[in-house]
Order: C-alpha cells, then structure tokens, then sequence
C-alpha cells in the first residue's frame, strides 16, 4: 500500500470518527464518550497528515504543536465555567487565523482560477473571524466596553470596505503574480472583522459566537479546497453547519431576523413611557424563607446575572435544602440565558446540579400553573412579560419564561436598573412578584443560614 | 470526477449530514458543542503540517508553522475543555 493511499484512508477514518463523535454528542449520557472519538479521529488525521512524503523536516511542525498544545492545555485546564465564552471565542479567532495561513501559504505560482477563488475565501472568512472573535473575546471579558458601537456613516464605510474587498479579490485573481492585492484583501478582511463585531451589543453576543463558530469551520472548508484536502471540507462543515443551526436556535430564541442581530443593535428602543401598573414590593430574607418553607414546588430561573454573582453553588445548596423539605425543585433555562448557547447548564452541571433538572423553556413553561415560587436569579429580559403583553415593546413576540403564572414569583435583584436591553420589566411590579433586592449569593446564603 | 467537482460534492453531503447530526443535540449541551466543534475546526492543522514541513525556509513554510501552532491551540485546548465541562455533566441518582 503506497503512503499516498495510506494518508487518505486515513482521512476517511477520521471523517468517520468526526460523524460518530458528533452523533453521541446527542445525549449527555454519551457525549463525553463522543468527544474523545472526535479527538481521536483529529489523531488519525494528524498522523496520517504526517506520513505525506513532502515533509522532510518536522523540526518545526513538532516546534508548533509543542507550543499550541502547551498553549491550549493550560488555557483549558484554567478557564472558569463563566469565563467560557471568551474562551471559546478566543478559540474561533485561532482557528480562523490557521485558515488564513494556510489559505495564503498555499499560493504558488501555478495555481489555477479556481484554487485563487478558494484562497481568496479561507483568506477572507479567516480573516474576519480573527478580528471579529477578537472583538467578541473583549467584549465578553469585558476589557472592551460591552456595548454597542455605532457612529454616522457607518453603513457607508461597511459598504465601501465590502466593495474594496470584493475589487481586491477579483484583481487577485487577475494577477495571483503581484502580492499587493492579495495584502489589501487580508488587510481588509481583518478590518471587516472589526466593524461587524462593534456594533453589535452584549445582550446579542450569543448569535455572534454561534456565528463566528460557523465562520471558522466554513474558513477551515475553503482552506480544505485551497489545498485540495477533502477531510478539511467534511470537518469544516460539519462544524459550519453546527455554528448556523446554533444562530438560528439564537436568533428564534429572541425573536429576532439575523440581519437585524447584525445590522440594527437594540439601539432604536422607543423612548415612549410605558405606564406599568402596581408597585414594586420588597421582601426580607426572612419572610421569604417562610415562603419557601411552605412550598412544595419551586422552579429556578437563573440568567447572566447568576454567573456575575458566582452564585451557582450556593443556589445548588439551597436546592437540596428545599428538597430534604420534600419539595420539588426544577430549573427553567431559556435558550439565551447567558452570553453563549447553553452558558447556564454548564455553570449548573460544574455546580453539581444533575441535568435531569434542568428544564428547556417549553418543558418549563406549561408546568408554571402548578409551580409555588419562581425564583428569578439575575435574569430580566427572558423573564419579562411584556413580550406577550406589551404590543410596543421592543421585545414583543419573544417566547420568554412565564414566571409571573406561579403562584408567587421572587425575584433576587441587585437595583431597580433595567436589563441588558435596557427594557422596563413589568413583571417586578404584578400582584405576585417580590424583590429579594441584593447581591444573589448573599441572598441566597441568607436563606441558606434560615433553613439550616 | 475529479477536482473542483468531486470536492463540492462532498462540502454538499457532510452540510446535509452536519444539519441531521446538530439538530439532535439538546440544548444543555450547546455549549460543550461549540466547544468541540471549535476543536473539530482545528483540522486545518492537517492542511499546515505540509506547508511547514517542506524544509525550504521561505515566507509559506513560516506561515505554515504559525498556522501548525494556532491550530493546536484549537485542537488540544478545544477537546480539553469539553472533557472537562462534560465531567460536569451528571444525572440525578435516585
């Protein structure tokens, strides 16, 4: 069997392997099980790639890998649960610049139009997802401000960014021989990447990782054509396709278009004065443990502001307290609690609360009639009932958690100021509802301390 | 078929495939999702490991190299972190 052969059933086998690992990722039972099938078919991948007799030093390929590997083994090892957005999007900026690199180190003198096409494209949407997750990764960790960034003329700029990175592939293609259009397509690419990020506000950052998720696969796709590799193709969009089912789920979630996610921002929310009826009526930690002594049933919605508190582990303290009392606990989560798709379950699940108890919004939401107290932890526009009642609202139409249909709802709540959209929520101010006002760990620890 | 065809022929089935694969993923695993297939997507270190090994050092084989590190960033630190959120992931015992 010649090596040639070798390396692409090789490929195969890791394609394979990629499927299946994916497939057991379909229940939590077996995904651990499916990740470690991934990596291993990435293995048989790498080591087939290694076998290809152009190589003639490995000097450096061992070089890298020893680096990034260290690299990403320490980053790995020492994220926080809540950190892990930035994270994965400082992860999605790698990927994306690999793309880019070996798109442009893949240029040789003879490549034919439709290879030039292809480097153009891994160049292109490798570069965009560098920047973009960049600006993401500073937007989540906050040493960019989170909000967004617009100015006048902004849409003319994009367009005219666009425009220029469209000439500049095209005259590329013409003339593959003269590098300064292959610079300005790259240069552009990158700022591209920035001014498609910086408008787009915090609240909306789940679409934009889910998004720039699907980037780097797609830019690992045409980096698969650019070099005529087929395993970079079938991995790439698997991956790209993951990304684009995730936008979706995202977008649907907050009922709204992609293009407006991208484009729009929160930034147009109507200045007309909502008259909210009722008035805000304030508990004692004491007076709601007595509640919650009494319940039978309690379900705990928990948003972003659980993860800024750090109060996961309390709030789990707190569960089994209420369940030695013989009463039934579940979790509502909704789709875009949190800054990334499924934030909230893995701070629940490192927190030890098993994911059986963990309800999505459609689980939660019919049960909410039977349901004693809804705890809100620092979660707002995904609890706010406006967007079924309130026509006007910005949010009208988004399915959000019908807390206010339990029989007493609290809510754990640092101010009166309003969420990340910047929305009024009439839910603080219905017959049913009382603020626990506080940091939500002190409060809840406070409860703790009541029941034990 | 060879070539440009035969490529696009297999980007057209494994999109079809990703779709039905990722569909059935339940929504508490998204994030360990992203997070492997942000691993997944570190294949491009396949595609690097040729250009940085061809031993002529010119400008392609550093821009292999640096692409061979990024990758590997993505590979190992992508499938580490998902072990390590999908430790986390445990049923109730009754």
């Amino acid at each position: 069997m010649t090596t040639e052969l070798m390396t692409q059933l090789g490929y195969v086998l890791a394609a394979g392997l990629f499927i299946f690992g994916l497939k057991m990722l379909g229940s939590p039972a077996t995904a651990r099980r499916g990740n470690m099938i991934s990596a291993i078919g990435m293995l048989v991948a790498i080591v087939s790639a290694l076998l290809d007799q152009g190589i003639v030093d490995f000097t450096y390929i061992a070089a890298g890998m020893v680096v990034g590997g260290a690299i990403g083994a320490i980053a790995a090892r020492a994220v926080a649960m809540t950190a892990m957005p930035e994270m994965v999007a400082l992860f999605n900026g790698f990927g994306g610049a690999a793309s880019l690199l070996v798109g442009w180190a893949a240029l040789s003198p003879d490549s034919g139009t439709f290879t030039l096409i292809t480097i153009v494209l891994s160049i292109l949407i490798g570069g965009v997802t560098l920047t973009g997750s960049l600006i993401a990764y500073g937007k989540l960790s906050e040493t960019i401000g989170s909000g967004a960034i617009t100015f006048s003329g902004q849409q003319i700029v994009n367009s005219l960014v666009v425009l220029g990175i469209f000439g500049g592939a095209v005259m590329f293609c013409m003339n593959p021989a003269d590098p300064t259009w292959l610079y300005i397509v790259i240069g552009l690419a990158l700022v591209f990447g920035i001014m498609a990020v910086i408008p787009i506000g915090g609240a909306d950052m789940p679409v934009v990782i889910s998004l720039l998720n699907s980037y780097s696969g797609l830019a690992a796709c045409a980096a698969g054509f650019a070099i005529n590799n087929n395993v970079l193709i079938v991995a790439g969009s698997l991956v790209g396709a993951s990304g684009i089912i995730l936008t979706q789920i995202m977008c649907k979630a907050m009922n709204r278009s992609l293009s407006n996610v991208l484009f729009s921002g929160f930034a147009s929310v109507s200045s007309e004065e909502t008259v909210i009826e009722g008035e805000i009526k304030p508990i004692s930690v004491d007076d709601a443990y007595y509640v919650l002594e009494a319940a039978t049933n309690v379900a705990i919605i928990p948003g972003y502001g659980m993860a800024v508190a750090q109060a996961q582990h309390v709030v789990k303290e707190l569960t089994e307290l209420l369940e030695n009392n013989g009463c039934e606990v579940n979790f509502g989560i909704h789709p875009v609690a949190g800054r990334m798709p499924g934030h909230m379950n893995v701070l629940l699940a490192e927190a030890d609360v098993p994911y059986d108890q963990l309800l999505e919004m459609d689980e939660i939401n019919p049960r909410m009639e039977t349901v004693d107290v809804a705890i809100v932890i620092g979660a707002n526009d995904v609890v706010n009932p406006a967007a079924r009642e309130v026509e006007s609202s910005p949010i009208y139409g988004m399915p959000v958690i019908n807390v206010a249909d339990a029989r007493t709802v609290f809510v754990l709540k640092r101010s009166m100021a309003s969420g990340f959209a910047g929305i009024e929520n009439p839910l603080f101010y219905k017959e049913n509802t009382r603020m626990l006002f506080g940091d939500a760990k002190e409060s809840i620890g406070g409860l703790i301390r009541e029941f034990s | 078929m060879s070539g440009a065809e035969y490529l696009l022929f297999i980007l057209m089935l494994s999109i079809f495939l990703g779709f039905e694969l990722i569909n059935k993923v339940p929504a508490t695993l998204h994030t360990p999702l992203m997070s492997g297939a942000n691993a997944i997507s570190g294949i491009t270190v396949v595609g690097a490991v040729a250009l940085a090994g061809t031993g002529n050092e010119n400008a392609a084989m550093w821009l292999g190299v640096g692409a061979v590190t990024l990758a590997s960033i993505n590979v190992v630190g992508g499938y580490m972190v998902t072990d390590r959120m999908l430790s986390f992931f445990k049923k109730k015992e009754d």
